[in-house]
């Protein structure tokens, strides 16, 4: 296979084999919409994901050798919960949870 | 109504963009192929962490099996995604296809988050501009980190930080919708545990099959308990 139509195929593949993960819930499920249960999972399981993704980048963010282990991710992570019980802007909250997470990485001061 | 569309996706703006652009960065460097090959992957595939895994696949020049295998499964935590959207998106003709094909993890969060009105096909369309605009800006920046490559000079170190500012935001949007912390609780003790017991390559989708059968036996409580109560009202 030459290079170019290896790289065509290449595309075609991990493009159907993304969209194929996001489609399939649609083709098996789509009859069971009023299902008890499928309407459980979907009421309950976009909270649960959000907490899931917020944990898990959280933590990737963060630098667990520091002097004071995850500050750096922690407290911009803190400030954002604040900001959003305080006003709930929802771009109030990300806009000085980001600068304060980008001032502490850009200085080194933790 | 635009204009509060594009308010929802700022956030997924200054996310996508700087990594987008790590993406393009690192597709350039590592890679000897035409810049807008980066665009066009973002285009057809648009998967952050998809496309970045496939940089190493192209690189070792990888068999299209073992290609289509590990697309799949970085991605299977997609698999549970549209469960929340069936009804949403029921109906909404040609758009279904492409709001389908456009479910990120951050195109998933705004839609099942933000407040809808009855009229569903309104909604529909206002899904689909979101959509739309999250994978805009996700070509811009792999645009621009393929055609900048390693020239990328201005200091945007830890911008990225606004998705995960977003994804807090989000948690506690639900936790207020829902009114019921368990959900939240459930999914960051599976967060946790899976990032104790896997490698990060599998974190998620171990942490969300691990909620999702949390889910089925709360569901089964929950049951129990909505049918004794309603008993008990009878």
């Amino acid at each position: 296979m030459g290079e170019s139509s290896y790289l065509a195929a290449f595309i075609a593949i991990s493009a159907l084999a993304t969209f194929a993960t996001r489609v399939v819930p649609f083709l098996f499920f789509e009859k069971h919409t009023e299902h008890p249960l499928v309407k459980h999972i979907g009421r309950f399981l976009p909270a649960a994901v959000m907490a899931l993704l917020a944990t898990v980048f959280l933590q990737r963010s963060a630098d667990w050798q520091a002097q004071a282990p995850g500050a750096d991710a922690l407290i911009p992570a803190l400030l954002v919960v604040a900001v959003h019980l305080w006003r709930r802007n929802a771009l109030l909250s990300i806009a000085a949870g980001t600068a304060a997470y980008m001032a502490i990485q850009q200085s080194g001061i933790l | 109504m635009n204009h509060h569309a594009f308010k929802l996706t700022l956030p997924i703006l200054f996310g996508y963009i700087p990594l987008g652009m790590a993406f393009g960065v690192l597709f350039t460097t590592q890679l000897d192929y035409p810049w807008w090959i980066a665009p066009l992957m973002g285009l057809v595939i648009y998967a952050g962490a998809g496309q970045i895994l496939a940089v190493s696949l192209l690189a070792a020049n990888a068999g299209l099996v073992e290609v289509a295998v590990a697309m799949f499964v970085l991605n299977a935590r997609h698999l549970f995604y549209g469960l929340s959207l069936l009804g949403q998106f029921r109906g909404a003709g040609w758009r279904k296809a492409y709001l389908i094909f456009g479910l990120t993890d951050e195109t998933y969060s705004l839609l099942t988050s933000r407040p809808r009105s009855a009229n569903r096909e309104q909604e529909q369309h206002v899904d689909f501009r979101i959509t739309a605009m999250n994978q805009g800006y996700w070509i811009v920046g792999c645009t621009l980190g393929a055609v900048l490559g390693k020239t990328v000079a201005f200091n945007s170190t830890g911008i990225e930080f606004a998705l995960v500012a977003l994804f807090i935001v989000l948690t506690i949007e639900q936790l207020k919708a829902l009114g019921d912390s368990f959900p939240v609780w459930a999914g960051a003790a599976a967060a946790a545990l899976a990032m104790m017991l896997v490698p990060a390559t599998h974190q998620l989708i171990a942490g969300i099959v691990l909620v999702t059968a949390v889910l089925l036996l709360h569901y089964r409580k929950y049951r129990t308990d909505t049918m004794a109560g309603d008993a008990n009202r009878g």
